[in-house]
């Protein structure tokens, strides 16, 4: 019962914060916001959303699945983002090592 | 409400198709690809066909977009612009095509409708027949490496015949490149520390996972087509983490082009012992002493023949487009 | 719940997609991709639950991997790209 109440609002709350992520990336001006709205959110919306999946999953093998699952999103994702800001920054100024290629637009 | 999520990743989809048709911008048009490759693995799943959705996802999202970036680092962004000039005649056979297909699929029965033919003769059949002479809880794999094997060959022939023409076209088996465009290639992403350390990292667990989905084809979603493209992944990740010259030195050509067509020759291989053993072509059940035993041995062989060649053709079409440099 | 969350899950892909439409610099549109590839592990895992049938999680294993091989393709593209024009 407590499970229950418990796993209902971490899957309510990931839902939000993953809408958030989504309006954040839309509606913000600039893109190191757009940035920093998507990989927060990302992070914190998987680990409710898988949090709430797995108390709902109890103790299986679909649980030590979804600890998989968080465990290499939590990696990657912060990793990725990094990356990504790490290249916009450097593209910024057109005469460093990291200058952009003219591409995109 | 599964139905409403499906219409409205149909919807996305229909979208991402528009746009990747209209912008100018390669660049664009490969994400998008990238999108449109996500959307149409998650409608696959939607529809309960894992291993479809599986393949779509390792092989569209994944390896598609590397090779399609590993290309697009050659040549001009932009599309060139068209002559200008309508073409009516294309246009008029391909709106007949269309109209007709469409035409065609109003005397189709009901998605899921179980008085359709293919519930009333086509499935059952299979799906009693596959616990009986295989004892495999995945009927997808059953039926795609034995009961239609000589199917699954011809992809396998299809998938090293392609490798082997990519490397014909485009490599000549060394990389043509001058020694600056060597330094360029050589330093991959190693500038990167984060990226790389974390990449490094990932590396054995993708490799794993590829021999897991590679083993697990008989109980749950995998097999060859989608571990092969997994571990490519892997491999590939490797490369672009720590340059090419690296990325080369883990599989070397004779070893590639040796893979590609071992893989096949394992396939065709099984087939014929299968004839030597008194049975038919392709025929598992004689491999063995038990029928069942046979057919599970059969089908393990197969699946790695096929995991083999498409890992290996896919690495090699990597090869051939990330050792050169762009036309001067 | 498991409904409300895959339709959050589904709209914020939307909008992912549109930003993927628009951006205007290349770092939005692969901004946009990168976060389409998590929510759609996120998708996969809901009605993995949804439809009851645990197995299918290994999809999302493998799309959380090649999201992130995908992200760095990107970037040594554009490390190659730069490298090529700056070359006389």
């Amino acid at each position: 019962m407590i499970v229950d109440a418990l796993s209902f609002t971490m899957l309510a709350l990931g839902g939000f914060f993953v809408f958030m992520g989504g309006l954040g990336a839309l509606r913000l001006p600039d893109l190191y916001t757009r940035m920093h709205a998507a990989s927060l959110t990302d992070s914190l919306g998987t680990l409710l959303t898988l949090g709430g999946i797995m108390l709902q999953a109890g103790w299986s093998l679909a649980t030590i699945k979804l600890l998989t699952i968080l465990f290499f999103l939590m990696m990657t994702g912060p990793t990725a983002s990094y990356a990504l800001a790490n290249a916009a920054l450097l593209s910024d100024d057109k005469d460093a090592p990291g200058a952009p290629p003219a591409t995109g637009n | 409400m599964v139905t409403a999520f499906g219409i409205a990743l149909l919807t996305l989809l229909v979208v991402t198709a528009v746009a990747v048709v209209v912008t100018p911008n390669l660049f664009v048009a490969v994400m998008l690809m990238s999108i449109f490759s996500l959307l149409m693995a998650a409608t696959f799943f939607i529809l309960d066909a894992a291993d479809v959705a599986l393949t779509e996802a390792a092989i569209g999202a994944g390896m598609s977009t590397i090779l399609f970036l590993g290309a697009l680092a050659l040549i001009a962004e932009r599309e060139a612009r068209g002559s200008g000039r309508r073409r009516w005649l294309p246009l008029a056979v391909i709106a007949l095509t269309a109209f007709t297909i469409i035409y065609a699929t109003f005397d189709k029965p009901r998605l899921g409708d179980p008085s359709a033919p293919v519930h009333q003769h086509v499935a059952p059949w299979y799906l009693e027949q596959t616990p009986v002479l295989m004892e495999m809880s995945n009927v997808v794999t059953a039926v795609l490496a034995s009961f239609r094997a000589y199917d699954t060959l011809g992809e396998v022939l299809v998938i090293l015949t392609a490798g082997l023409g990519v490397m014909l076209i485009l490599a000549n088996g060394r990389p043509d490149l001058s020694r600056q465009g060597r330094a360029a290639a050589a330093t991959g992403l190693r500038h990167h520390l984060i990226p790389r350390v974390v990449g490094q990292l990932l590396i054995p667990f993708i490799v794993l996972f590829g021999l897991y989905l590679q083993f697990h084809g008989e109980f749950g979603p995998g097999g060859g087509f989608q571990a092969g493209a997994i571990i490519a992944v892997g491999i590939v990740l490797h490369a672009l983490l720590e340059g090419e010259a690296a990325g080369r030195a883990i599989l070397p050509t004779p070893l590639l082009v040796g893979m590609m067509a071992g893989g096949a020759l394992l396939y065709c291989a099984v087939g014929i012992v299968g004839m030597l053993l008194g049975g038919n072509f392709l025929d598992y059940a004689v491999l063995s002493a038990d029928p069942v035993a046979g057919q599970q041995l059969g089908i393990h062989l197969v699946e790695a023949g096929v995991g083999i060649t498409v890992t290996s053709s896919l690495v090699a079409a990597f090869h051939a487009f990330a050792d050169r440099e762009p036309a001067a | 719940m498991y409904y409300v969350v895959t339709t959050a899950i589904l709209v914020t892909m939307a909008l992912a997609l549109v930003r993927a439409l628009l951006g205007p610099t290349v770092y939005d549109r692969v901004l946009a991709v990168n976060m389409f590839g998590t929510k759609t592990v996120l998708l996969v895992a809901i009605v993995a639950f949804l439809s009851g049938r645990p197995d299918f999680l290994d999809l999302a294993l493998a799309y959380a991997l090649i999201n992130f091989v995908g992200v760095l393709a990107v970037l040594e593209f554009f490390r190659k790209k730069r490298h090529f024009e700056r070359r006389p």
